[in-house]
């Protein structure tokens, strides 16, 4: 733990919705109000030992919480070095960690009186969390999806609609998810009265950063006490995928304290880091600036003009970043690295074939870092990488880069 | 006195609305762009907002959307878009230039360049759609410091608690946003504008001018007839995205005009 409470790290956000620089409320006038509202009922909520019952009732029943820790002792043994442990978070209902998150949201919006829940998808895992739960509780639920990711995560689109939630295809700019986010929060300008703004990652204005990390943060705290079951101590390295950043924060942030815990945040490396930006490495290839209602590292070009990124994985293609990933990686408190899709699909096979684990392409690429990294270190290294989603809503996308054609009765292999 | 204070001052002496028209820097390209920003005053305009291009509106409607792209397509950026402002002031001192957009070209180009570069380019005053109060310290009080206006929107969800937090470090005008929305979506409804912008007017001495739904000379009219003026700019954009000549826009400009100065 921290020597004193200012040297902390888990202090943040500031009272303006601050990490550092980064994070804030750039949204416009109509919304603000709202915001503020939000956040009033989120601190009240924080304390609330009612709220946070529900929460974990759900969580244990309808989520399937804990998810475990699970040694994999074939990839350890295939790597031949550090120790690894997955956090099987691809086991909550629904397929991924979103659910941890959209449960925390909408609950909130129950507490508030709204009764329109609007929210963005990239892979639909949020999408589909988020109709989960408007399901569960009776809500109207609308999806905005970018019209490229509806192609390629089909599978999730019709997810959605079984679950009763209208998907709107977003055609503006290249159709992913940064242009799904544009039109959700159009919406909620037209909307703002009935209408709640259920945010899938841990970005936008000040409250959704700070709110979200927290409801993820149980990713965390459970790797904790289980780590602690399982070895007697602290894990030396924790890995995770990043997209927005939310089920690494989750991860992370009750280790930020901890000195001696080594955290690595792994973003979508794309067709690698250059100069033609096709990629979505935010931190490694972007610089400073506002979007979506916070200051953060972004992919933009001289003018300020925001780039497009291209990552394989429909959940990592995001132009941005948390803004308290920003402010990590600005003070050296964590660690950020680049995968590319290449690696990602090599780790993606790796999974399947040694644990039996077909991983969604957004924890491949954390997989891949944890393959770069793990023979390097010692036997008795700890390490977690946040196993965040499975890969059912991949097969698909997975099978046409490997070439394999799924038409067919028996599949059939090109080349 | 800025140009926008003293466009104001004058308009009362004469006992008119004031009338305010957007279109976006670039679209199509910046040479017709600049040929309809120079017919403007001619076309009955007070006020002109000039839309400073970004890929992320995200309180614009398509037609806005799309007017940014065809601008950044056709290769508008901040420096171009500041360019035009001063190509425009060669044969106009008077109207006022109010540069509308996001916060992120800005940034990026850091705040105190930017400031230096807009007033010496003739711009009088900023509408930066993601800077609410909250956010003054960015580029609302250094704008100030640097003799431009930041005109603030106050919204229908601005309540009376929030309103002077609003008001506070706005200058030159309020725009009073008609609708909870996007630009060019919903009409405007007279009977909800009128008591909004009295409330407003109940707060300020500031001119409260109404925007956001106004499509017609008709609406035009309605509402300045009960605000300090309208502004219009999804329906004179579409022209522009229709491919109207420059003088068929301004001649759409000049029935807008009309209707606002007739209240
Ligand atoms: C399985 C999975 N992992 C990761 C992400 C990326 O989001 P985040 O970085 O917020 O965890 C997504 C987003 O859709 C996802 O579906």
């Amino acid at each position: 733990m921290a020597d004193d409470l200012f040297n902390s790290f888990m202090n943040g956000p500031d009272e303006n919705g601050r990490f550092g620089d980064f994070g804030g409320r750039f949204v416009s006038e109509t919304l603000m109000p709202l915001i503020l509202s939000l956040e009033e009922e989120y601190e009240k909520a924080k304390t609330d030992e009612s709220f946070w019952a529900e929460m974990h009732d759900l969580w244990t029943h309808y989520v399937g919480r804990p998810s475990p820790l699970y040694y994999a002792e074939r990839l350890t043994e295939h790597l031949g070095g550090a120790k690894i442990y997955l956090k099987r978070d691809e086991l909550n209902h629904t397929g991924a960690h979103k659910i941890n998150n959209v449960l925390g949201q909408i609950i909130l919006a129950r507490r508030m009186g709204k009764t329109r829940i609007i929210a963005e998808t990239g892979a639909g895992q949020h999408g589909v969390a988020t109709a989960t739960v408007c399901a569960k509780f009776g809500l109207k639920c609308i999806v905005y999806m970018g019209a490229h990711d509806v192609e390629r995560q089909a599978p999730n689109v019709f997810r959605m609609r079984l679950l009763g939630a209208e998907v709107i295809p977003v055609t503006s700019g290249r159709g992913t998810l940064k242009d799904a986010m544009n039109d959700a929060l159009r919406d909620w300008v037209t909307n703002v009265r009935d209408t709640f703004y259920c945010i899938g990652t841990v970005a936008g204005p000040h409250p959704y950063p700070a709110m979200v990390r927290d409801f993820q943060s149980i990713i965390g705290k459970e790797v904790r006490e289980q780590m602690h079951e399982a070895e007697g101590r602290l894990p030396d390295t924790l890995i995770a995928a990043i997209g927005g950043g939310s089920n690494a924060m989750g991860l992370f942030f009750p280790f930020l304290d901890d000195k001696s815990v080594n955290i690595i945040g792994v973003e979508a490396g794309g067709k690698g880091v250059n100069m033609k930006m096709e990629h979505c490495a935010s931190l490694t290839g972007g610089r400073p600036g506002v979007l979506h209602g916070n200051r953060t590292y972004l992919l933009q070009d001289d003018d300020g003009q925001i780039l497009e990124g291209y990552s394989i994985s429909a959940g990592l293609d995001y132009p941005g970043i948390g803004p308290e990933h920003a402010w990590l990686h600005e003070i050296g408190r964590a660690q950020y690295v680049s995968i590319t899709d290449k690696e990602a699909l090599e780790a993606f096979q790796l999974s399947c074939q040694l644990e039996g684990i077909i991983p969604a392409l957004e924890p491949s690429h954390a997989l891949a870092h944890v393959m770069k990294i793990a023979g390097d270190l010692p036997s008795d290294h700890l390490l977690v990488m946040n196993m965040c989603g499975r890969g059912d809503k991949d097969i698909f996308s997975v099978a046409k880069h490997l070439g394999f054609d799924m038409s067919g009765p028996e599949g059939r292999v090109f080349e | 006195m800025t140009r926008i204070d003293a466009k104001f001052e004058s308009l009362r002496a004469r006992g008119k609305k004031a009338f305010v028209s957007y279109i976006m820097a670039g679209d199509p390209d910046a040479a017709v762009s600049l040929e309809i920003m120079k017919g403007l005053p001619e076309a009955g305009v007070d006020i002109i907002e000039l839309g400073l291009p970004f890929t992320d509106p995200m309180a614009d409607g398509a037609t806005i959307q799309l007017a940014g792209q065809r601008a950044l397509e056709s290769g508008m950026t901040l420096q171009k878009t500041l360019d035009m402002a001063r190509a425009f002031r060669q044969s106009d001192d008077t109207t006022p230039i109010v540069l509308m957009g996001y916060y992120n070209p800005i940034y990026s180009r850091g705040v105190d360049a930017f400031l230096t570069d807009a007033k010496d380019a003739g711009i009088d005053g900023l509408i930066v759609v993601d800077l609410p109060p909250e956010e003054d310290a960015e580029l609302c009080i250094p704008a100030q410091a640097a003799g431009l206006n930041f005109i603030r929107l106050a919204t229908p969800t601005t309540d009376d608690a929030r309103l002077p937090r609003v008001l506070q470090n706005t200058s030159g005008f309020v725009y009073y946003v008609s609708i909870t929305g996007i630009t060019g979506a919903a009409n405007a409804e007279g009977a909800d504008v009128g008591p909004e912008v009295a409330r407003i007017k109940s707060q300020t001495d500031l001119p409260v001018i109404v925007g956001f739904g106004i499509k017609t000379p008709e609406k035009s009219r309605e509402i300045a007839a009960i605000s300090d003026g309208a502004v219009v700019g999804s329906a004179i954009v579409e022209r522009i995205a229709a491919g109207d000549s420059p003088s068929d826009v301004l001649a759409f400009v000049k029935t807008l005009s009309d209707g606002a100065h007739s209240a």
